[in-house]
């Protein structure tokens, strides 16, 4: 437990190491522009959704991006602090900021079951059995009363946050959200780029190697399975808070898939590719929502062109050809 | 009438019998998944929309063509596989040597589009499909009324899986598949269209898939989203059983199918979540699942 | 600082001015119809919904005060989020000022708080829990066509007067089939019935083979059905297959629309007994407005759903003009309870306090096939429930604003 913690520590201690020059500060800088100005053209509402997913994104990134682990069961976690944030918000008059705290907590707790029962599996057979897992913990939700199963938890309160920001005006909420998303990907922007973040890279390289020299693979694999966890909870019960209600919607299988297919889209492993694939994806259901289930089927082609062709991505496709540009000037 | 645990025989015989019959259809699949996923090596996750295709398919032929449930049973796996034989070549091969988990994904799209452009065109409410008249009407077998169709059901899904494990296991044909499996190389040396061996295992696969939806429309109603829920559920039986044996599938299957039932008796609420737990428990104690071999 | 002044004041004046024109907000009424178009409710209101509210506004000469109307459509696929999500967007930047409809209880409650928040108006026809006009009631809301404890009261008294006395239910899992099985085993008890179990099935199901075995075993006399929409006529399909009603049970379904009649066919669905608001052959008006009605909808006649939505959206426009300003939600509502309603479909009504529309209540037997003079024609009348009996009274529904 105690070398867990100290492991814990190499993610926020020790030299940070950024690569890429400028660009990644200039695109944090263009994100944080374009995200400060939209809700003036765009509906709040709207790009709220669209950051609550940012976050989830990235947050699954961490996992199949840096530790190469694909899960197929996500949802669990995004549902899971939903209904706790709901439920603490609605049921225990929690303020808003502590209802979240709980919610991501919640989720965390469940990454650490998960991640004990999972992380010695490797590929199909660990897709599989998170895919398994996160199926109990959906037909738990179901039957259970507190979360009331195809109703879900309804009329959560907004609150005000630290007793002074008052969540019911949209615009309030829109940069409480946002200050949360920031948050949210500056610290997986660290984690990735720590200490930690390098040994889960050379872990994934070779797992051979980094055992020869002493890490282990398996406790780190946790640790980043549960801050994947705990992050995505913390997109869940952000968006619990938003949209006011929990359903079972969050922890359908269905929802695993569509963040798979927003990191696969917006570029595995890259730090701004979630964020690009969760925007074209909520962008589209909410543009194609008139047109019902052709947004199925438009993500269904997303993924088959994607692992057909575009694997790298959005972003990964940029990032390959500004280096081959580069390379091939030289 | 004696009561055992406090619930009639009625009661117990009755849920023993649905359970075999969903046992059934979680045999034909995971029988399909597990021959594709043996050879292949890709989990097929739109073996679901497949199956409903299959149905949507008898449905077709039924309502428009005037064909009913017998030609359906024999035109629509022929139909549903050779569809599949497409994909395999236009897409799976494609992926052929890439880390497995792309062939997840793929699939996983190709289940979108399919289930998407269905319910597009008939809404997520199911299409009725009547049981054929042969097969109509029930036997009152004193501790319950067994519809005929339902028993039907069992015992064909026994004849078609016992039928595959006998080519599989005991016949030439079979013997180059399991060859192809361990050793795709080595067998293309000897002769064999290693390639085509597998676009027409991927073919029959989806055969099986599309026979179990003929033979689910007239339970289950011919619906878009049949296939969805189903599939995760027989991802599970096909873990339990051991990814790529047959016998290991069927046997699973059917089992599965039983303790569902059984749950349903003595524990209603844990039905849904049952087979979940079984495959966590099987995966801690024996990864390869029961009838299967190490990897 | 000069400049700021001048800003306020045109502001104010503006505002002033606005306030005292008490116009329709951005310039039209807009109404939405919210249900569900895709999956197992498809058939009892969908498009035909949206149909009838267009005649409606036809009908009532297509302008409010000389401000045009319009009307747009949503479906909410029978989830709680996608429905809210519509309703929110609608009521925050779509510039809708009514929401109609909603079947499924579920969203239907869900729309109810974000309507109540924005202080806009909602129109219930399809939803049928009765907790919406109880404990979640609203000033914003009507609920106009039936609710699970009229239907309780209606088909489940009815049934156990005539000897069902041992029920089993079959409840759809979510908030409409709680309630409807809530009303009915409390309408069961209090008239000398017993209610021997229930079991809970899930939204949208297409097998209800193991939960008829659990119901056959029970032994009750009455197999009741607490779902709607395609939930019921599997089930009651399922339950020919399994010989139910052969063995001695009878199947009562507490939510049955003319279009479940019509998809199983008069052999089947005959003899069940059931209770509704509306039924297009009562008389000249309502087979007037039938035949109109299948003329824009393939030849479908009207449900009491349609029936519903017609009615409302008519009421609501003519308080509307009384009114003459759309942006308060709560006043219009007010207005359409000040007003009585004579309704050719409905007959005589009004709208009480807590939102719920009181009028007639009507028991229906299927007719056999040889009774039958052709496709539609399917009930038969057994009983008016008049209006002062037909629903939950006042005072026991919980509602907090009504003391």
């Amino acid at each position: 437990m105690t070398r867990s913690v100290e492991v814990l520590r190499t993610v926020f201690a020790g030299r940070v190491r950024h690569e890429g020059g400028r660009f990644p500060l200039l695109a944090f800088g263009a994100m944080v522009l374009v995200f400060l100005i939209a809700p003036l053209f765009i509906y709040p509402i709207f790009l709220m959704n669209v950051l609550c997913f940012a976050i989830f994104a990235c947050a699954f990134n961490l996992l199949i991006g840096y530790a190469g682990l694909l899960s197929f069961g996500h949802a669990a976690f995004l549902g899971t602090a939903g209904y706790i944030t709901g439920h603490a918000a609605k049921m225990w008059g929690l303020p808003p900021e502590l209802a979240i705290l709980a919610g991501t907590f919640a989720a965390a707790l469940l990454g650490l079951v998960f991640g004990m029962l999972t992380i010695r599996r490797q590929g199909i057979y660990f897709a599989m059995i998170t895919l398994a897992l996160a199926q109990m913990v959906y037909f738990f939700y179901l039957q259970a009363p507190f979360t009331g199963g195809e109703d879900g938890i309804q009329a959560i309160p907004r609150g005000r946050m630290f007793g002074v920001l008052d969540l019911q005006n949209m615009m309030t909420l829109y940069f409480v959200v946002l200050a949360i998303f920031l948050a949210a990907f500056l610290l997986i922007y660290r984690i990735i780029h720590s200490p930690f973040g390098e040994v889960l890279k050379a872990i994934r390289e070779n797992e051979r190697r980094a055992i020869s020299l002493g890490y282990k693979p398996d406790q780190y694999k946790l640790i980043v399975f549960v801050l994947s966890a705990a992050l995505s909870g913390l997109a869940g019960g952000t968006k619990a808070i938003v949209f006011q209600l929990a359903t079972l919607t969050d922890v359908h299988w269905s929802m695993s898939g569509e963040v798979v297919l927003m990191t696969l889209l917006g570029g595995l492993g890259t730090v701004f590719g979630p964020v690009i694939g969760a925007l074209v994806i909520v962008a589209l259901q909410n543009y194609l929502a008139p047109i019902g289930a052709w947004v199925t089927v438009v993500q269904g082609v997303i993924f088959v062109a994607c692992v057909l062709m575009f694997r790298r991505g959005i972003v990964g496709e940029i990032v390959a050809k500004v280096k081959s540009r580069s390379s091939h000037s030289k | 009438m004696t009561e055992l645990l406090g619930i009639s025989p009625q009661a117990l015989f009755g849920q023993l019998l649905i359970g075999l019959i969903n046992g059934s259809f979680y045999a034909l699949l995971s029988l399909g998944l597990a021959v594709i996923f043996g050879l292949l090596n890709i989990i097929n996750f739109a073996h679901g929309a497949l199956y409903m295709m299959g149905a949507f398919v008898g449905w077709y032929l039924l309502q428009y063509l005037g064909l009913g449930y017998w030609w359906a049973l024999i035109i629509s796996p022929v139909l549903v596989g050779l569809f599949g034989m497409v994909i395999e070549k236009t897409m799976l091969k494609r992926l052929h040597g890439l880390d497995h988990l792309y062939g997840l994904l793929l699939t996983f799209g190709l289940a979108l589009i399919i289930q998407g452009l269905f319910r597009n065109q008939f809404g997520s409410s199911g299409q009725p499909y009547v049981i054929p008249k042969e097969l109509a009407g029930g036997v009152n077998l004193g501790f319950m009324f067994l519809p005929l169709y339902r028993g039907w059901v069992i015992i064909a899904s026994l004849v078609v899986c016992f039928a595959t494990w006998y080519v599989i296991e005991r016949t030439k044909l079979g013997s180059y598949l399991r060859a192809a499996t361990e050793n795709p190389a080595l067998v293309q040396a000897f002769g064999i269209n290693v390639p085509r061996l597998i676009t027409l295992t991927y073919g029959f696969g989806v055969a099986l898939a599309a026979f179990a939806g003929v033979m689910a429309a007239p339970i289950y109603q011919v619906n878009p989203t049949m296939g969805a829920d189903l599939i995760i559920v027989v991802f599970a039986v096909v873990v339990i059983g051991g990814m790529g044996s047959i016998m290991g599938s069927i046997v699973t299957g059917f089992g599965l199918g039983v303790a569902e039932g059984l749950t349903k008796v003595f524990y209603p609420e844990a039905s849904n979540t049952v087979i979940f737990v079984i495959m966590a428990i099987v995966l801690m104690i024996k990864p390869a699942g029961l009838f299967g071999r190490t990897a | 600082m000069n400049k700021l002044r001048t800003t306020l004041l045109a502001a104010m004046s503006l505002i002033a001015a606005n306030a005292a024109h008490a116009e329709m907000s951005g310039n039209v009424v807009k109404i939405g119809v919210l249900n569900d178009q895709s999956s197992l409710y498809t058939d009892l209101a969908g498009q035909g919904s949206v149909v009838a509210a267009q005649m409606a506004v036809e009908d009532f000469g297509g302008k409010v005060n000389g401000t045009a109307i319009e009307i747009v459509s949503a479906d909410h696929q029978n989830k709680a989020d996608v429905g809210s999500n519509a309703a929110r967007e609608w009521l925050d930047v779509g510039g809708v000022d009514v929401i109609v409809d909603v079947p499924n209880s579920g969203v239907a409650l869900a729309v109810n708080e974000i309507v109540k928040e924005k202080n806009k108006v909602f129109l219930i026809s399809g939803a049928a829990s009765s907790a919406l006009t109880g404990e979640k009631c609203s000033p914003n809301t009507v609920h106009w066509t039936y609710d699970t404890w009229s239907l309780a009261n209606g088909t489940g008294k009815a049934i156990v007067k005539t000897g069902g006395d041992s029920w089993y239910f079959i409840t759809a899992d979510y908030a409409f089939g709680h309630a409807l099985e809530k009303d009915t085993a409390a309408v069961v008890e209090s008239n000398g019935g017993k209610v021997l179990g229930a079991v809970r099935a899930p939204l949208n199901n297409a097998d209800f083979s193991s939960f008829l075995l659990q119901a056959q075993s029970s032994g009750a006399k009455i197999v009741g059905l607490a779902n709607a929409g395609a939930d019921t006529t599997n089930a009651i399909k399922q339950a020919a297959e399994f010989g139910i009603v052969a063995g001695g049970q009878s199947l009562a379904g507490l939510l049955i629309f003319i279009t479940d009649v019509h998809a199983l066919g008069l052999p089947t669905a005959q003899g069940l007994i059931f209770t509704e608001s509306f039924y297009w052959d009562n008389n000249d008006a309502t087979r007037a407005f039938a035949k109109k009605f299948a003329e824009r909808d393939g030849g479908i006649h009207p449900t009491m759903i349609h029936a519903g939505v017609y009615s409302a959206v008519t009421h609501y426009l003519k308080a509307l003009a009384a009114v003459g300003a759309d942006s308060d939600g709560k006043a219009v509502v007010d207005k359409m309870k000040e007003l009585p309603t004579e309704d050719p479909l409905f007959g005589k009504g009004t709208i009480r306090a807590d939102g719920r529309k009181i009028h007639d209540m009507y028991l229906f037997e299927v007719k056999k096939p040889e009774e039958s003079k052709g496709p539609w024609d399917y009930y038969k009348l057994r009983a008016t429930i008049p209006a002062a009996e037909a629903f939950r009274p006042l005072d026991k529904g919980g509602c907090p604003f009504v003391k």
